[in-house]
């Protein structure tokens, strides 16, 4: 009886790591070959450097859709975060709390009118995020036309450029986030009611659950994320930055990362942890590119082929399982 | 209680759906006559019609996709990419035109092709495919050109765009997209209304059912896909030729196209609108944006525009049909 | 007599002024299993609805444990000891037994959800029905429907339901399974707990009911004491019918035409071996458990899950059925059991659904015309019941929506037709109109398969039947076979046994 009672609930997904592992062999590999280092300490912090952003992100991604919904706006929140909290500290440290919390209120403010159209409005998130994104890109194109505000220096130092070892305090404050993210989706309630009404709204909504709350919740999470993130790319710019979310594919990307980790774009299962691999992974690919001096233009390309590669061997993956 | 009345008309029409946004498109006519008298006089009018036919063929094109459950978010680059190929091949060369705008519809009917096939062959979200095609069409269009447009387009290319039937009695200036878009609109509502306009609603209805019922839904799926891309190259001709080359020429259509079929009443889930209503819709929002440029609202805020008439719109039907 | 658990007195609803419920009494005693029967369409849904507290009644009062009760909403019902399983699973199939029983109330220890005590108390709920054997950190998904509906069950327990309500809780269980659920009714009951049994089975109502209620047209025509009631007394009640004239006759020996489909020893992922021929003008019952194989072989027929291994042949010559498409060139039309999820596109018109198929495979433009008069006289044939032929078909009842599958596969003139559970959510009127329709065309020389999991239905309707067991043919049995004789080819006991 008593083995029953601790079998375990779930099933880590490892193919994400596997193909981390093997993709930094192969990087490695050809790297060497052609001359390069992949592992020295610049190209390492970099490459965590490049986690950390997309990561904050793609945590705060992988909330709402296991939740079942998405968020195509995070982009726009990026880029308006490095600017309102680079604008509010104008250079200034004594200005650094403001223009932390004003960056994270904006954030989240936009998370909750994310959060209400989706389960108020009943619009579909796709559309209310694409929407929403809209909007942003409207007051971003007209108010900025390039760079705007300056970041306090205390920031640019901390999160910007230290670092422990070959470990950026920016990665570090992602592993945070992802451990606090993981927390609540496992031994919380509302984490357990988030994965409930991912799986299923309406027996979520039959037991009791708070569908509405809970995804508002989810979407001012994953909102403060992309701000968080915005706030650590401001650290790193230097100044604010109206582009930055959208050069940075931080709305697709996210997506891949998560959905790279194991979590099933139609929501109810995954994590967290997955997450953090595929936020690796990528990264990884970035780096063994940039390494090998790969045409800007192309690594483009090549990024549109991954994203779309990433959904379909997973929706293959499904499929094979549901027919089993 | 017992059926059928027989009905006298082989051709239904349900003209019930249309009446809002004809009504709104009319108002919209009213509020711009009022501040600018002179824009309903035919030679002002006509040219209006004429600059909008590009959107309304997007919008057309971006129905059959969203009728049969899908989206497409691919035109918008694809309208550029066909620009700037033209220009590089045919490089001011008059007799080079012809072959080249075979070789653009080859390359719309392919990109369309792919993304359908993609979406339906290897189950990737059609958001998901189109948006990696989007920054795969961009990444090679920028690598292809070497970063700036190059080359030029000859006169009989930009002769569609640009140029009219002059002084025609009673109207005056007739443009030539004027008669593309007649030609193209009657087109699409006979396509809508044929067996396979008819299936694909049918499509984004229930697949399944669908399916079940001998209908090869991947290949009506993909075929709405190619229509997009079509609609997307005649399109392209147009604006190469009354806007000229850049990299901007399609920057933020799929959006508009988008915007415009939702505002005519089609469902963003598939299995409900018309192709009359998407077109329609195209004209209501061009109509908008004339009315707040004459305004002097700047361009740059036309992505919120775009954004809060889509979250309007979706949430005004979501509303309407919870009410049913 | 113990005091009654729930009194319902003078029910009445209706919905956009048209009266679902009128007057309805209704008495449920602790540990007292009371059936409700009555055709669809009757009330039995709302009623159960309006006790569950989803619903509020427009008239009437609601006695729960000797109180008046109004209930705001089911969470509310349930806190007051009501619950429901529903005959669709209300079930999260990533999540565990225990996650999925303690959903929205997780106990909780310095704020945290408390997983250790989310699995004994789940164990601790499962032993008391007897099912001590099922791991609470199973996930749900695993298992298999029986299993599916214990945690459901379970899931009702946990609220301390006094009342528990049943709808069509065997609907999805193979007969063995039946037995299983049984034994926790009656380990209910021994827990003092009432238990509302909705079901269109009345081999069940008699089995386990103590009382019958039986509502027809929105009011309760009677009710009586089990052991002094009849079926075909209940089944007057419901529809003022006599059993015996229940089904259209059947084909007599010089009704039946030539072979027409013959399989030879197909198989594929779940069938094995399976001979079978079909004659024109007959129609073949195919019986059996659920899991046996019946829709399995249905849909090989029809090229959703095809033949691996074997022939078919039809008129004499081979053909593949690799598609559905292949298959209704073949001459094949399949009426799927899940009318809502692959059978009509709910927002579209009847006219549009009748035409779905015969688009697909088209005319193109030529024939068009002819092609809509034939679908119209075909729904005319039907007898379809509609406001009009633009209506959109989520309007239309359960059998009418049917009609509108039917005239769908008629239009493109089959001649193998394959019906996987004709008459499932369908109230008997339109039933017995179906039963009709399908003799009619065996008459008219199609050659009708009728996967049935209703036995009287199965019996009743087709010429000669078959049982499958396993993924094969356990056995075949003539026209008018007592029903145990089918029991017990579906579960592989003798005759002697099963008796």
């Amino acid at each position: 009886m008593s083995s029953a009672l601790s079998m375990p609930a779930r099933r880590t997904s490892p193919g994400v790591f596997v193909a981390l592992a093997l993709t930094l062999a192969i990087g490695w590999l050809v790297v060497t070959i052609q001359g390069g280092r992949l592992f020295s300490v610049p190209t390492t912090v970099s490459l965590l450097h490049v986690a950390a952003g997309l990561g904050l992100v793609a945590v705060g991604q992988t909330l709402v859709i296991i939740g079942g919904s998405l968020d195509l706006s995070v982009a726009y929140v990026v880029s308006l975060s490095t600017l309102v909290a680079a604008e509010t500290m104008g250079g200034a440290d004594a200005a650094l709390l403001p223009g932390i919390g004003l960056a994270l209120a904006v954030s989240a403010g936009i998370g909750l009118l994310n959060g209400l159209l989706v389960t108020g409005a009943r619009i579909n998130p796709f559309i209310a995020t694409v929407g929403v994104g809209l909007i942003l890109k409207g007051y971003l194109d007209n108010g900025y036309d390039g760079p705007a505000g300056k970041t306090a220096p205390s920031l640019v130092r901390s999160l910007g450029y230290q670092r422990i070892g070959p470990v950026p305090v920016s990665f570090l404050l992602l592993l945070g986030v992802a451990a606090a993210a993981w927390f609540v989706l496992a031994r919380t309630r509302f984490g357990h009611h988030l994965i409930a009404v991912g799986g299923d709204p309406e027996v979520a909504k039959l037991s009791g659950v708070r569908n509405g709350r809970v995804l508002v919740t989810a979407h001012v999470l994953c909102s403060l994320c992309a701000g968080l993130a915005g706030i650590y790319l401001a650290g790193r710019l230097g100044s604010g930055a109206p582009r930055v979310g959208t050069e940075g594919l931080y709305d697709l990307e996210s997506i891949a990362a998560v959905v790279l980790g194991g979590t099933a774009l139609a929501g109810g299962t995954g994590g967290v942890a997955g997450t953090v691999g595929g936020v690796l992974l990528l990264a990884g690919i970035d780096a063994i590119f940039n390494q090998l001096a790969v045409d800007a233009f192309f690594k483009q390309v090549i990024r549109g082929v991954i994203i779309i590669a990433a959904v379909a061997v997973y929706a293959q993956r499904a499929r094979r399982k549901a027919v089993s | 209680m017992q059926l059928v009345e027989r009905r006298p008309l082989p051709l239904r029409f349900r003209a019930g759906s249309l009446v809002p946004i004809v009504v709104l498109l009319a108002v919209l006519l009213v509020l711009v006559a009022v501040r600018q008298p002179g824009f309903l006089s035919p030679p002002s009018l006509l040219s209006f019609l004429g600059r909008s036919t590009p959107i309304v063929l997007l919008a057309a094109g971006q129905y059959f996709v969203i009728v049969s459950g899908e989206f497409d978010l691919s035109v918008g680059s694809l309208v550029t990419a066909q620009v700037v190929v033209a220009a590089r091949l045919i490089d001011s060369e008059p007799s080079r035109t012809w072959p080249v705008v075979a070789l653009l519809l080859a390359f719309g009917i392919v990109v369309g092709a792919l993304n359908g096939l993609i979406t339906t062959r290897l189950r990737v979200p059609s958001f998901i495919t189109t948006l990696g095609m989007f920054l795969i069409l961009v990444g090679a269009v920028y690598r292809w050109s070497g970063g700036a447009p190059t080359g030029g387009l000859s006169e009989e290319f930009r002769r569609f765009g640009r140029r009219a039937f002059e002084d025609v009695p009673g109207v005056g200036r007739v443009p030539y997209a004027l008669l593309v878009l007649l030609v193209v609109a009657t087109l699409a509502v006979l396509l809508s209304r044929s067996d396979f306009g008819r299936t694909l609603v049918a499509v984004g209805g229930n697949p399944r059912a669908a399916e079940l019922s001998g209908v090869r839904v991947w290949r009506a799926k993909t075929l709405a896909f190619v229509l997009s891309g079509v609609a997307a190259t005649i399109a392209a001709i147009l604006l190469g030729g009354y806007s000229g080359v850049s990299f901007q020429a399609g920057a933020g259509l799929e959006f508009g196209a988008i915007t415009a079929v939702v505002l005519g009443g089609v469902a963003l889930g598939g299995g409900r609108g018309s192709v009359a209503g998407a077109m329609l819709g195209a004209l209501t929002l061009e109509t908008l944006f004339a009315l707040l440029n004459f305004y002097g609202v700047s361009g740059a805020l036309k992505s919120t525009v775009q954004g809060g008439i889509i979250l309007l719109a979706v949430a005004v039907s979501a509303v309407r049909s919870a009410s049913r | 007599m113990s005091e009654p658990l729930l009194v319902l007195r003078g029910i009445g609803k209706s919905f956009l002024g048209v009266r679902v419920l009128e007057d309805v009494d209704l008495e449920v005693r602790p540990g007292e299993v009371h059936a409700v029967v009555g055709e669809n369409g009757a009330g039995k849904s709302t009623l159960m609805k309006i006790i569950s507290g989803a619903y509020a009644p427009d008239e009437g009062t609601v006695e729960f444990a000797g109180a008046p009760r109004v209930f705001h909403g089911p969470r509310d019902a349930q806190r007051a000891g009501i619950g429901i399983v529903h005959q669709e699973f209300n079930l999260l199939p990533e999540r565990t037994v225990a996650e999925n029983v303690f959903l929205g109330r997780e106990p909780r220890r310095r704020g945290l959800v408390d997983r250790g005590a989310m699995l004994r108390r789940t164990a601790a709920l499962l032993a008391s029905v007897g099912e001590g054997s099922l791991p609470p950190g199973t996930r749900v998904g695993q298992l298999g429907v029986a299993r599916q509906q214990i945690v459901e069950i379970v899931k009702a327990l946990a609220l301390d339901a006094r009342l528990l309500i049943m709808d069509e809780p065997t609907a999805a269980l193979a007969d063995h399974e039946v037995g299983r659920l049984y034994a926790l009714v009656r380990r209910l009951q021994q827990h003092n707990i009432g238990v509302l049994y909705v079901s269109h089975r009345l081999t069940e109502v008699f089995d386990l009911s103590s009382r019958i209620t039986v509502l027809k047209d929105g009011r309760r025509v009677t009710t009586v004491n089990t052991a002094q009631a009849s079926a075909g007394q209940l089944v007057r009640h419901m529809v003022g019918r006599e059993l015996s004239s229940y089904y259209p006759e059947r084909a007599t020996p010089d009704e039946l035409g030539p072979v027409r489909l013959t399989v030879r020893a197909g198989g594929n992922g779940k069938l094995r071996g399976v001979s079978l021929q079909l004659r024109a003008g007959e129609v073949l019952g195919v019986g059996g458990l659920r899991g046996a194989g019946r829709s399995a072989l249905a849909r090989a027929l029809f090229g959703i899950a095809p033949f691996t291994t074997g022939a078919v042949t039809i008129d004499g010559k081979p053909v593949r059925l690799r598609s559905p498409r292949a298959a209704m060139r073949a001459g094949i039309a399949y009426v799927t059991e899940d009318r809502k999820g692959e059978g009509i596109v709910a927002g579209l018109s009847v006219l549009d659904n009748a035409l779905l198929a015969s688009r697909a495979v088209g005319p193109g433009w030529a024939g068009r015309g002819a092609r809509a008069a034939r679908i119209r006289d075909l729904l005319a044939a039907v007898e379809l019941r509609a406001a009009g032929e633009d209506q959109e078909i989520r309007f239309l009842s359960g059998g009418n929506q049917q009609k509108v599958v039917l005239a769908r596969w008629l239009a493109l003139g089959p001649r193998i037709l394959l019906f996987d559970e004709p008459t499932r959510g369908i109230d008997v009127g339109s039933k017995s109109a179906i039963h009709d329709l399908v003799r009619r065309l065996a008459r008219d020389g199609a050659a009708v398969l009728v996967v049935s999991s209703e036995l009287p239905e199965l019996l009743g309707l087709s010429d000669r039947v078959v049982v499958l067991r396993d993924g094969r043919i356990a056995g075949e049995l003539p026209a008018g076979a007592p029903e145990e004789d089918v029991v017990a080819l579906a579960v592989g006991a003798t005759r002697e046994a099963a008796g």
